[in-house]
């Protein structure tokens, strides 16, 4: 057995032996297969950047004089800005009736901006904190723009819920809005989901400048330290709080960074979420519907990328930083887009059918009123916007041309206007009683307060390009190889 | 008062790479320093376990600040519209946890924001208003792309010949005396 055992054993060497000599004869009939090639990943930052290239790419932008197109664009946006302030004082002044909302269509432009408004900043939040959780490290190009234009957003929305009210010295009055002691001896009503909002959308901008600024401080102190005249040197060394770089301070920095990321993740899906509950919980057919919340998320952070593209891509071109905010890193936000736009699709197409299969025939005459009522014409714009256009997304030449990036992120914020304008205005013109119906018309001062507001937005933005850095250095530095220790370009000398 | 003369106060030495500062923290971390730290552009992956560093104690300040919030909440809104001005609407109660959860979630998050915020800055020893290592020229570089260990002299186990050729051992391109 085990001489048999064993002349098999030799046997089979002495046949190994023949393919091995064979081999050096011919090669073998079927090629051995190659190892599969490594995949590298495509760097996020180009043509191998030094760090100090990094540093003076960004820091660069608000030292030296800005190009010659930001002071026209800064004037048209300033007035814009102007003309906004103007007409909300002739509002206040006047009164809510140079609106053009009026019974049973109470809320309309107003109430749209806002939710438009606060939309657009979900994406910054998206940005900063779920992908920073998500270990995305492509969001390090893009995060600091789109936090700031987060807060900007924030700013313009905040605006028409408070002037919409008409009095508004009332809203802002302790009392009503905001719990505080007053003449009156009355407190808010906390069963209001309009009064969450307050709560949501105030935490939200506080939260979202603070992590903004926590994110700044290591960027202001390499400004201070470039600083050449002592005003910049002193202005900047005031905000960047005397941040050294020390390593004892990145320890709690970025464990305090790490934990604002998961403070903002539930916050930002909250704030949209309450936001819905404004309708949600009402009894109105056409906005009590359960599927608000995770519907109105998604509109937002697919809005609000839509307006970081619109914003990042004339930057990135504008300012040469097309190796930090690369063709992938659009390519990427353009998917993101992509997924969250098909979200959007089918909570449209989920609405209608809850409005057929719920039974009610109010809500389904809302729904059928929403799509073939007079404001047709909003509702197909918005599923033209919205639903169709994300999809040439799926094409990677759309993904990769710039121009036409721009031109749907766009389109995705005009359907996202549209979504919201139908969502208020179509439920809300036709009442219960056919006596009371309306159809809502905006007047002058309603468009233009809103053209307006993107004055405001464009303002708040060109400053911030103008005196901060657009991009997170330090951030941008450590996703560099030059970062990894363990990298030969970060000095390595044993090779992995 | 005559200004004072400048005294030494420690050794500053500069790095190139992230793998030499790296190799330079652990270095200086067995030599068995105490009062000493690293100074990078960016947080370098895995120099908190070189330095020898603790887990940053940032999160008990997000608790406590997020247990203040949350309990403020519900506390405000039950004194507000069921202790101090009692007011039925809509027949709803006049408290009950569910309505009062929103408001109460936001406040969690903002005051463990601020918790958060403000513990990193009491950590931090920020804001700072004066640090005499911004005296060095070379140290602005500390914000661009050079790495930097400063040693104490206040350190027990401080000697300026020996720690010289400790940091100059680990690969410092330059080492300096700094003066406060």
């Amino acid at each position: 057995m085990s001489s048999a055992a064993i002349s098999a054993g030799g046997n089979a060497h002495s046949k190994g032996k023949k393919a091995h000599a064979d081999s050096h004869a011919a090669p073998p009939k079927i090629a051995a297969a190659e190892p599969p090639k490594e995949l590298v990943r495509e760097p996020l930052v180009l043509n191998g950047r030094s760090l100090a290239w990094i540093t003076d790419a960004i820091a660069g932008i608000c030292e030296k004089p800005m190009p010659k197109w930001w002071w026209p664009a800064f004037i048209i946006s300033f007035g814009g800005m102007g003309m906004m302030f103007s007409l909300v004082a002739y509002l206040i002044s006047t009164g809510v009736g140079v609106w053009g909302l009026n019974q049973p269509a109470d809320w309309a432009w107003d109430i749209t901006n806002f939710v438009f408004w606060i939309g657009i900043g979900h994406a910054g939040t998206l940005i900063s904190a779920v992908l920073f959780l998500l270990r995305q490290k492509w969001r390090t190009s893009i995060n600091r723009a789109a936090e700031a234009m987060t807060l900007f957003a924030v700013a313009c929305a905040g605006i028409f819920p408070v002037v919409h009210t008409g009095r508004v010295w009332f809203a802002l009055m302790p009392g009503y809005l905001i719990p505080f002691p007053n003449a009156n001896y009355i407190w808010p009503q906390f069963r209001s989901p309009l009064l969450w909002d307050v709560f949501a959308v105030s935490t939200y901008g506080t939260v979202s400048l603070l992590f903004w600024y926590v994110g700044l401080i290591p960027d202001l102190a390499t400004l201070r330290d470039r600083a050449t005249n002592k005003i910049r040197g002193a202005l900047y060394g005031l905000f960047s709080l005397g941040w050294s770089n020390s390593n004892r301070a990145w320890c709690n920095y970025e464990k305090a960074y790490l934990i604002l990321a998961g403070l903002s993740t539930p916050l930002v899906l909250s704030v949209h979420s309450i936001v819905s509950f404004d309708f949600a919980v009402s009894q109105v057919p056409g906005w009590h519907t359960t599927i608000f919340p995770p519907y109105f998320v998604a509109g937002a952070i697919f809005s609000g990328f839509g307006m970081v593209l619109t914003l990042l891509i004339p930057m990135r071109s504008l300012f040469h930083l097309e190796d930090i905010i690369t063709t992938r890193h659009v390519e990427l936000m353009c998917k993101v887009i992509l997924a969250t736009g098909s979200m959007v699709g089918y909570a449209y197409g989920m609405e209608f059918f809850i409005a057929w299969y719920g039974g009610s025939p109010y809500e389904l005459y809302a729904f059928k009123n929403r799509a073939f009522g007079p404001y047709w014409w909003a509702y197909w714009s918005m599923i033209t916007c919205n639903v169709i256009s994300p999809h040439l997304f799926w094409f990677k030449w759309c993904r990769k041309t710039m121009w036409f990036v721009w031109l749907v992120s766009i389109v995705v914020n005009i359907g996202m206007w549209f979504e919201r304008f139908v969502i208020i205005v179509t439920s809300l013109h036709r009442d219960y009683l056919p006596s009371s119906w309306g159809y809502f018309t905006p007047t002058w001062v309603d468009v233009f307060t809103f053209v307006g507001s993107f004055g405001l937005f464009m303002t708040l933005f060109l400053l911030f390009i103008r005196f901060l850095p657009a991009i997170a250095i330090s951030e941008v530095k450590a996703v560099t190889p030059q970062a990894d220790p363990h990298h030969p370009l970060g000095g390595a000398k044993e090779h992995h | 008062m005559s200004a004072p003369v400048p005294q030494p106060i420690g050794l500053l030495a500069q790095y190139e790479t992230a793998a030499d500062i790296l190799h330079a923290a652990v270095a200086v971390r067995d030599a068995g320093y105490k009062k000493w730290d690293v100074f990078t552009p960016f947080p370098i992956h895995g120099m908190d376990d070189a330095m020898g560093l603790k887990k940053s104690k940032v999160g008990y300040f997000t608790f406590c600040g997020g247990l203040t919030g949350f309990s403020f909440g519900m506390w405000m809104i039950w004194f507000m519209n069921k202790a101090d001005y009692p007011l039925v609407v809509g027949g709803k109660p006049l408290f009950t946890p569910l309505f009062a959860f929103p408001v109460s979630y936001e406040l969690t998050i903002l005051l463990s924001a601020f918790g958060t915020i403000g513990g990193m800055f009491l950590l931090n020893g920020l804001p700072r208003l004066y640090n005499p290592l911004f005296n060095v020229k070379r140290f602005k570089k500390a914000s661009d792309d050079k790495f930097f260990v400063f040693i104490e002299m206040a350190d027990p186990k401080f000697s300026t010949e020996k720690t010289r050729e400790l940091l100059q051992h680990a690969g410092a391109s330059s080492v300096e005396v700094v003066e406060d």
